[in-house]
């Protein structure tokens, strides 16, 4: 505007680096403590650079786990966080693209009340009925399955708005024009629906994919079994309660590994992840 | 609003909605009305008979202490994690607004906290900042405090705070930005040539066109707050120590897992029910965000 001296944007430049700093500096830590020696950190004489232990820790990490407390590889954990995210992202799009679409291109009886009961969901989150929820998928015998870990999540209401709100700004013409080629309605939805939605499935999927990865309670309530446990669950029983036992570099090896897919995800979707973030929001 | 071109059919609409009417009346509805129903009854120490005591776990509830310093506490907390977030957010939102060189880059640094989980930000902080081994907790020592966060209540608090505060920026960041970028640019510089400097027109254009987003992102901050954090705390700090870091989330979680209180757990699951559609319809209600990206 009219005064945007250097200076100015010096200061800008100045703030936003320290934001930077301030953000990243955690992670740095981490990093570093897992390329380090444990009995290094114990004593509280970790440095500020990286070790020379990089390959051997997360070598362990990955393929062996902890000596101490879970004994369980933390590749194994990925695999089985990447299932769970992959199905919560995978399914809550499929089941609210079909039921928006039914909402949207039909008229049936309880149309509306359907649609209320799937949007009143919204205001149950899993925290609220975490007890009730884990007597049913015990009921079901789902403890300790994939399928117990993804379904009870796998309900959103924000995906069937959003997808609703979508074709409701299809033009009515593309309809009637696969109509008059002779289409039905599923072939409309096939061919026609489903590819102009795949931005929009894009969009949702790095969302979900992020927010299942990154599932705790749930997880943290239902596997007992040490090798269904993900990620996330793992790394919190690594930190023992006698810190003393606590293999640091492994735990922190475990933080970076379990940063690492969703971080990729958000830099390298990074718009697909905005849209996402703004659109699930609204 | 709907559609006018339309399928027909009797059974194919069902068809499509059934799979996720299955899911939500399973494991949405049962297990909501369950903690209802849970909520009036009482179990005996051994799990044998049930009776039927009205409101007796809300009023037990609403009687002790600890159930209303952990309300307190959870608002402090959230009250807490939203300003402090927000205002870094804000700080940096406006400074990356600007054109300067490098922008998508400072952008693209600011936002992938978002995909840390909150374990994992425990894990962070709760390490760095370790009475014994953390490499902050060096300075701190060194600049005579006396750190502590697994003895002292306040100092664990703090750093729960920090932590979850910590993880909120890139969020509040990026609609933050995208807040300023639908501000129009005319409005801005007819405050310019009227002669206000920038701090002024900050203050007093910006920062009431940003309202709506503020707001928005406060209700946003404060269900974070109430229910994200649980990873958190529960990496850093279980609660402890004492109940010094235990929110209405972890107080859930804790009485009906340890002290297999379910009545209690279940009646403090619907009062979070409650709160939780208050504060859906507030966002519903007040906030009319007109965010474009």
């Amino acid at each position: 505007m009219v005064e945007q001296e250097g200076f100015r944007r010096y200061v800008a430049h100045i703030i936003l680096w320290i934001g930077i700093a301030i953000v990243a500096f955690p992670v740095y830590v981490a990093f570093v403590a897992s390329t380090q020696d444990n009995a290094l950190i114990a004593n509280g004489q970790m440095s500020l650079l990286p070790g020379g232990h990089f390959f051997e820790v997360y070598y362990q990490t990955i393929f062996v786990g902890t000596s101490g407390s879970t004994r369980e590889p933390v590749g194994n954990m990925m695999f089985n966080s990447l299932v769970m995210a992959l199905a919560i992202a995978i399914g809550k799009i499929a089941i609210s693209i079909i039921s928006a679409y039914a909402i949207v291109y039909f008229r049936f009886p309880f149309r509306m009340a359907i649609f209320w009961i799937i949007f009143i969901t919204l205001m149950l989150p899993v925290e609220v009925r975490i007890y009730p929820t884990y007597k049913i998928v015990a009921d079901l015998h789902m403890l300790d399955s994939y399928a117990g870990l993804a379904l009870p999540l796998i309900a959103s209401a924000t995906a069937t708005l959003l997808f609703r709100q979508f074709f409701m700004t299809v033009p009515d013409e593309l309809l009637e024009a696969s109509r008059i080629d002779g289409a039905g309605p599923l072939r409309f939805f096939w061919d026609t629906l489903l590819p102009l939605s795949r931005t929009n499935m894009a969009a949702l999927f790095v969302i979900l994919f992020i927010l299942g990865w990154n599932q705790y309670l749930w997880p943290l309530l239902i596997t007992t079994r040490d090798d269904m446990q993900t990620i996330q669950i793992g790394i919190r029983k690594m930190m023992t309660t006698n810190d003393a036992l606590t293999e640091w570099p492994i735990v922190m090896a475990t933080a970076v590994l379990a940063m690492l897919p969703p971080v990729f995800v958000v830099v390298a979707m990074q718009k697909l992840f905005v849209r996402g973030l703004v659109e699930t929001e609204k | 609003m709907q559609k006018q071109a339309i399928f027909q059919s009797k059974l194919l609409p069902y068809a499509l909605v059934a799979p996720q009417l299955a899911i939500v009346l399973i494991f949405f509805y049962w297990p909501a009305l369950q903690a209802v129903i849970q909520s009036f009854l009482l179990q005996d120490a051994f799990g044998l008979s049930t009776s039927f005591v009205w409101f007796e776990n809300y009023l037990e509830l609403f009687s002790e202490p600890a159930y209303f310093e952990t309300v307190v506490r959870t608002f402090f907390f959230s009250f807490a994690i939203a300003t402090s977030s927000l205002s870094v957010a804000l700080l940096l939102a406006v400074m990356a607004d600007k054109p300067l060189r490098g922008g998508a880059v400072y952008r693209t640094l600011l936002i992938w906290p978002y995909a840390v989980a909150p374990p994992v930000v425990g894990v962070l902080w709760v390490f760095m900042l370790h009475p014994s081994l953390g490499v902050l907790s060096r300075y701190l020592r060194a600049a005579g405090i006396e750190w502590n966060p697994l003895l002292d209540g306040n100092q664990a608090a703090t750093l729960v705070i920090l932590a979850a505060a910590w993880k909120q920026i890139s969020y509040n960041f990026l609609f933050f930005l995208a807040g300023l970028a639908a501000i129009p640019k005319s409005v801005l510089e007819a405050a310019a040539i009227d002669g206000a400097r920038p701090m002024r027109r900050f203050w007093t254009v910006t920062f009431p066109l940003l309202s709506p987003t503020i707001f928005f992102l406060l209700v946003v901050n404060i269900v974070y707050a109430f229910f994200d954090t649980f990873g958190i705390i529960d990496t850093m700090t279980r609660g402890g120590p004492g109940t010094s870091t235990v929110t209405l989330v972890y107080k859930v979680y804790n009485d009906g897992l340890i002290g297999g209180n379910l009545g209690s757990s279940a009646a403090q699951s619907v009062i979070l029910m409650i709160m939780v559609i208050v504060l859906t319809g507030i966002q519903f209600r007040f906030v009319e965000r007109k965010v474009t990206y």
